[in-house]
């Protein structure tokens, strides 16, 4: 059990890095659809005896994370015609680095937390991937300057909350992740309007830019 | 003359023999894939016979290291194979803390690669150089966190630490199977092989490994194209061993599990090369630092979650 446990884990970390490494949009939607699948199995993996609510999270996870939001992330990277993420802020070899340090940092403080008596061993596992998650969801919203690519980074911060609470199983953990679902839900759906808005908005400016680059250096480029 | 030295000696003769079938067993993933029949398995021996009776040509802008290069390279090779623990057993060279030897010897025969090639004047060559010890040193990063890791999980600092891994569904799986990602990975990068390097291509703008070996002839030529398949088979062997589980094993079944994992690891290099186009250099860096943080997240999987830190 706890090994299941363990190797979903080491994906999500691995997930992470790659997020942060990877240009292509469609690449991080495809992870963050991973990252939606490995949250829907986790529910039921951690629980000792599987009940319907087990099966409730992982179902509405799986559709939301992992079919829903995911959708709307590409649907407006086609509206937008954003294929990738040219300049980050922060170069992809260094932004690696810095989320490896975060997730040092995200262990070596998990380590020092005190958890209840009455936690299980399954949330020491849980507790620094979830802090991990969450500051590299953080770094890319701070790092990367295209709105859905900040938009990503939102998700996978959110994913690493839910991972907390999925890890914690608190009483009525449902009911308040449903709660944080549902704000995600509409906060992507207003991003990807805006998106598409700004994109429509700017369009002409940034095109009429090339043009003029384009007169003095001959540029083929793009 | 114990056993275990016949059988360690036994692989090693073995590994000396058999290192050149490697590469003719990627170029035959690759033709299976390409749908062709492709060059037998056994192309690289004929390979070598045919470059030994042709003469050396030595380029007159030549200052004598490129002379010496091969030499130097088969021999830091030759050396390198001495610390492995083949056929399970501990090389009768060991010592504590050979593992650092085994990689510097490595470096060593890269250095007097890169010296061959600044040595015969040409540009192309150097820009070989360049990208060869641009990628190396970012390799050696990762190939020092996996030595970290192996050194935390078996508490034990010279090569007989392979004989103590494996991936047998134990407690430190996933932290093992994440280091040996890592390893593949440095394995890609040093061998030249597809993403970061086409040993295929003869293309100035792609080529990293072929552009330094481009003034050698005859058995100079020879002795390089062995070297790189014999350093492949290193790190083959070091991967095969990484994962293998530890454990009393016989001879024959060692050797046949070994084999076996050899040919699969060899394979899914060919696959890995069939299926992928190669990276921009740019990309190859990230590569790397890349399994650099998968190394260390084993690292960390050991120390915080597993506990088995001896």
């Amino acid at each position: 059990m706890n090994l299941n446990i363990e190797i979903v884990m080491a994906f999500f970390l691995l997930s992470c890095l790659m997020l942060t490494a990877c240009s292509r949009m469609l690449h991080c939607i495809r992870i963050v659809v991973l990252q939606g699948l490995l949250l829907g199995v986790l529910p039921l993996l951690l629980a000792e005896h599987i009940h319907t609510e087990q099966y409730v999270a992982a179902a509405l996870n799986i559709i939301i994370k992992a079919a829903a939001l995911p959708v709307l992330l590409y649907l407006a990277m086609k509206k937008a015609d954003v294929k990738r993420e040219l300049e980050p802020l922060v170069s992809y070899p260094v932004s690696l680095l810095v989320v490896l340090c975060g997730i040092a940092g995200a262990f070596m403080l998990s380590a020092h937390l005190s958890l209840p008596e009455s936690s299980s061993n399954s949330l020491r596992l849980v507790l620094p991937v979830s802090f991990s998650v969450v500051f590299t969801g953080l770094f890319i919203v701070m790092a990367r300057k295209k709105a859905i690519t900040q938009a990503i980074g939102f998700l996978t911060f959110e994913n690493g909350i839910a991972l907390f609470g999925t890890g914690m199983m608190l009483e009525c953990g449902l009911a308040v992740e449903l709660g944080i679902l549902l704000d995600v839900f509409v906060l992507v759906f207003v991003m990807g309007i805006a998106v598409m808005r700004i994109n429509r908005a700017f369009e002409h400016i940034d095109s009429d830019k090339l043009v003029l680059l384009g007169e003095t250096s001959g540029g083929n480029e793009k | 003359m114990t056993d275990k030295f016949i059988f360690w000696l036994i692989w090693f003769v073995i590994s000396l023999a058999a290192a050149p079938i490697l590469p003719g067993i990627i170029n035959k993933v690759k033709a299976f894939f390409a749908g062709r029949k492709g060059p037998s398995v056994f192309q690289l021996y004929y390979d070598l016979v045919k470059l030994l009776r042709k003469e050396s040509i030595v380029s007159t802008t030549s200052g004598g290291v490129l002379f010496f290069a091969p030499a130097v390279i088969l021999a830091t090779l030759i050396g390198a194979a001495l610390f492995l623990p083949f056929g399970g057993q501990h090389s009768p060279l060991g010592f504590t803390g050979d593992i650092i030897l085994f990689f510097y010897l490595l470096g060593t025969s890269r250095v007097a690669m890169i010296f061959g090639a600044l040595d015969t004047g040409s540009s192309f060559e150097g820009m070989g150089s360049s990208r060869e010890a641009h990628f190396a040193a970012l390799a050696e990063a990762a190939i020092f966190a996996i030595i970290a890791f192996l050194v935390l999980l078996t508490g034990r600092c010279g090569t007989e630490m392979l004989s103590f891994t494996g991936f047998s569904g134990s407690m430190y799986a996933t932290s093992l199977l994440l280091c040996a990602g890592a390893f593949f990975v440095v394995l890609l990068v040093e061998n030249c092989r597809v993403p970061a390097d086409d040993p295929d291509t003869h293309l100035e703008l792609t080529m990293i490994h072929e552009a330094m070996v481009l003034d050698y002839a005859g058995p100079d030529l020879a002795a390089i194209l062995y070297a790189g398949a014999l350093k492949l088979w290193l790190f083959v062997s070091f991967f095969v061993m990484l994962l293998m589980p530890a454990g009393e094993w016989s001879f024959l079944e060692y050797s046949s599990v070994f084999t076996a994992g050899i040919v699969l690891t060899t394979v899914i290099v060919g696959c890995a090369e069939s299926c992928m186009a190669r990276y921009r250099f740019l990309k190859v860096p990230q590569m790397l630092t890349g399994a650099l943080c998968t190394a260390l997240l084993a690292v960390f999987f050991l120390v915080f979650f597993e506990g088995v830190v001896r």
